[in-house]
């Protein structure tokens, strides 16, 4: 696809969304998950669309999300790592797991590794305090969870990249 | 013949491999031509134990756990299939087991027993009983309803304890701006404080309990739109609500005609998107409104200007999804439970460095030692325990001789503790305190919504007195040491004079707990490559 169809069938997704959530009460955070879902992020064309159907500013629209940890401008990586700095994680050693994984992907919270395949986020309790310290990839929640386990994982998940890949 | 098996399908039990078991059990049973039906259940809340195998016998559930995918090979070979006993994994029956046998399992009376999405075991189970009782008080007036509430002594299960009968008769007096607009019921499933999950387990293992509650809310109000806010980071519990969403709409639990009543009460849930801030009530309410979760100034209280201007009443989901049980068993079988004006019953949650984590739910006025003791069997990584944080990040680190206070919100109180939401965490004797305090105000600098300058500014300025603490004390600057001290106790004075909302003025809760409680170890126990970091920093500065 050339870059500008590419652009016009994002646009056209992003309409079709706005679309049909826009007259929902307080319509904006649904659109905004349904933008994540579908495009992996929200691209940057997605606020003139979105502020023009709610009869809002671009400022007002970048303002809500910019205030919410869970959207983002840019594209994350194939895998979105979030690690878990809750208090009960930290007193399982999830400090300390946090910088072995940072060493190991060789990346900050907030980037994505050159390969594209994993970003790194922070994040503030998933909710599996019993079987701390825990990460969540995609929609999945690893509990007691250790530097060598995650090397393993992340093998796995850097070989399931390239099986899809194959495949398409 | 074809044997039952029950295996959760709770994010807890998921993230302990309890697919991987489902997978194995699928392909050995098929494999040895055994004929098996897998029930993914919820949890049982015995975490420490997923994932948590059960075999239906007609001596009841025998159970096995924790079940590795390893253990699905001799797990058959040795009689799962019969519930036999000699498996190391065997736990017997699991009505039997010590945890679940010793607690008061109200709230969660369904939770691990029942198929969470299935309405017919839900109803098998007392379930909507609850419901076909408010509809027959609704004969009466809306107003029989809410008193039955008042009467039970239930108080909002999020954390700030407001009696949850008194925010419903606000709801029912309050008047709607103009006669299209609506009264609404928002359940507050934002369960941001570390050490908590009995919210996600609930919904995870009985969603019905939740949307019962909802509507009976809304028959005692006069609602007739409810929106439950739940946190992105829950994706399971978001699916299992959906589910149990569209069910209930086709057997009519929602909709137009609430079985045939001619009452109307809809449900829509709606994500959050990673803000701590919105599980306070006013910018959770911002948040559903499609703008920043910034705090509101109160009053105008929600029970009178919520939802887009509208009376709204905003409960947590274990308020409301222990409605039902009150509305079922009558509001004096709630009330018989508790202590002094804490009634019913808490899910207590069980975290961090503990050897059994879970949910333990119990009537207020155990101890914390009993429960963590009794319960918890002590640390998880066996080190002797140094301190107990009750109530998530803004709640006060207990020192060895407060673990003895009963859990109710009163007794809490008089300690400047807060019980919160029920989460317990552990801390081994490894801990820093010194990081402890650094990170309750890192955790506001990052989640304060920013409206009051306290908390936004006050909070990153916490952290950086705490550092310049560090750099007096290794520097030896003791003068210096004492007039940073008087600065961060008068900066957590500043934050809670002036911040409208819990997250800046309860922030100094769990630091000062720690300069009072843990004198000692505060400013002195910070790890040696963190020092050497802050002294870099200071070094920097000084440059």
């Amino acid at each position: 696809m050339t870059t500008h169809s590419k652009t016009q069938s994002l646009e056209q997704t992003i309409s079709a969304i706005v679309e049909q959530k826009k007259d929902l009460p307080g319509a904006l955070l649904p659109i905004l998950h349904d933008i994540q879902h579908h495009c992996g992020y929200i691209p940057k064309l997605a606020l003139a669309i979105i502020a023009q159907a709610l009869k809002q500013t671009e400022a007002e629209i970048y303002g809500v999300i910019s205030f919410y940890a869970h959207f983002h401008l840019k594209p994350h990586g194939k895998h979105t790592i979030e690690i878990c700095r809750g208090e009960a994680c930290q007193s399982m050693g999830s400090m300390a797991l946090e910088q072995a994984v940072k060493k190991q992907l060789k990346i900050d919270f907030g980037q994505t590794t050159a390969d594209k395949n994993f970003t790194l986020e922070p994040v503030y309790c998933l909710g599996n305090c019993a079987c701390s310290p825990s990460i969540k990839v995609g929609d999945k929640t690893y509990g007691r969870m250790t530097s060598e386990k995650f090397s393993k994982l992340s093998e796995q998940l850097s070989l399931y990249k390239i099986s899809l890949s194959e495949e398409h | 013949m074809t044997t039952t098996l029950y295996l959760p399908m709770d994010t807890t039990a998921l993230s302990m491999g309890a697919d991987d078991v489902a997978k194995a059990l699928e392909f050995q049973t098929a494999a040895n031509q055994q004929a098996v039906n897998i029930i993914r259940n919820g949890s049982r809340g015995l975490f420490y134990l997923e994932p948590l195998l059960e075999v239906e016998t007609a001596q009841g559930r025998v159970a096995y756990g924790p079940v590795s995918i390893d253990d699905v090979e001799s797990l058959l070979a040795q009689g799962l299939l019969k519930g036999e006993p000699t498996h190391p994994l065997y736990l017997g029956l699991t009505e039997n087991i010590p945890y679940l046998a010793k607690q008061q399992r109200l709230t969660f009376q369904r939770a691990g027993i029942i198929n969470p999405l299935s309405i017919e075991d839900y109803t098998k189970h007392q379930g909507f009983s609850g419901l076909s009782k408010a509809l027959a008080l609704l004969d009466q007036s809306r107003q029989s309803i809410v008193d039955e509430i008042k009467a039970s002594g239930l108080r909002g299960r999020g954390g700030a304890a407001f009696p949850t009968g008194i925010k419903w008769q606000t709801v029912l007096d309050a008047k709607v701006s103009s006669p299209e607009q609506k009264k609404y019921i928002v359940c507050n499933a934002d369960e941001g404080d570390s050490g908590t999950f009995s919210d996600r387990l609930l919904m995870e293992a009985d969603p019905f309990s939740l949307l019962e509650g909802m509507i009976i809310a809304g028959l005692a109000v006069g609602a007739t739109q409810g929106y439950i806010y739940l946190r992105s980071e829950y994706p399971q519990a978001h699916k299992i609500l959906e589910q149990a969403i569209t069910s209930a709409y086709q057997h009519h639990y929602l909709g137009d005609n609430i079985q045939g009543s001619e009452q109307a009460f809809d449900i829509e849930v709606r994500l959050g998107a990673g803000a701590y801030i919105c599980g306070e009530e006013t910018a959770l309410l911002e948040s559903l409104e499609g703008k920043r979760g910034l705090v509101r100034a109160k009053p105008p209280l929600p029970a009178i200007e919520g939802l887009f201007g509208q009376p709204t009443v905003v409960n947590n989901v274990i308020s409301l999804a222990t409605v039902p049980t009150i509305l079922a068993e009558g509001a004096q079988y709630y009330q018989d439970y508790g202590v002094g004006r804490s009634r019913g019953t808490l899910p207590f949650q069980l975290a961090g460095n503990i050897k059994q984590g879970g949910l333990v739910e119990l009537a207020f006025g155990t101890t914390i030692i009993d429960i963590v003791n009794d319960f918890g069997g002590g640390t998880y990584t066996g080190e002797p325990m140094k301190a107990i944080q009750v109530g998530g990040p803004l709640g006060a680190y207990l020192p060895e001789q407060q673990w003895h206070t009963p859990l109710d919100y009163e007794a809490f109180s008089k300690i400047s503790a807060i019980l919160g939401h029920g989460g317990i965490i552990v801390f081994d004797d490894s801990v820093s305190m010194t990081e402890q305090a650094r990170f309750a105000m890192e955790f506001c600098a990052v989640e304060s919504c920013g409206k009051c300058t306290p908390c936004r500014i006050g909070s990153t300025r916490g952290v950086e007195v705490i550092d310049k603490l560090v750099a007096a004390h290794q520097q030896g600057e003791p003068s210096n040491q004492a007039s940073l001290h008087e600065l961060l106790v008068d900066l957590c004075d500043t934050m809670v004079d002036g911040s409208l909302c819990a997250m800046g003025s309860m922030t100094p809760i769990p630091v000062k707990s720690i300069i009072n409680h843990f004198a000692d170890d505060f400013i002195t126990d910070l790890p040696t490559k963190h020092v050497e970091k802050v002294l870099a920093v200071s070094a920097k500065e000084q440059n």
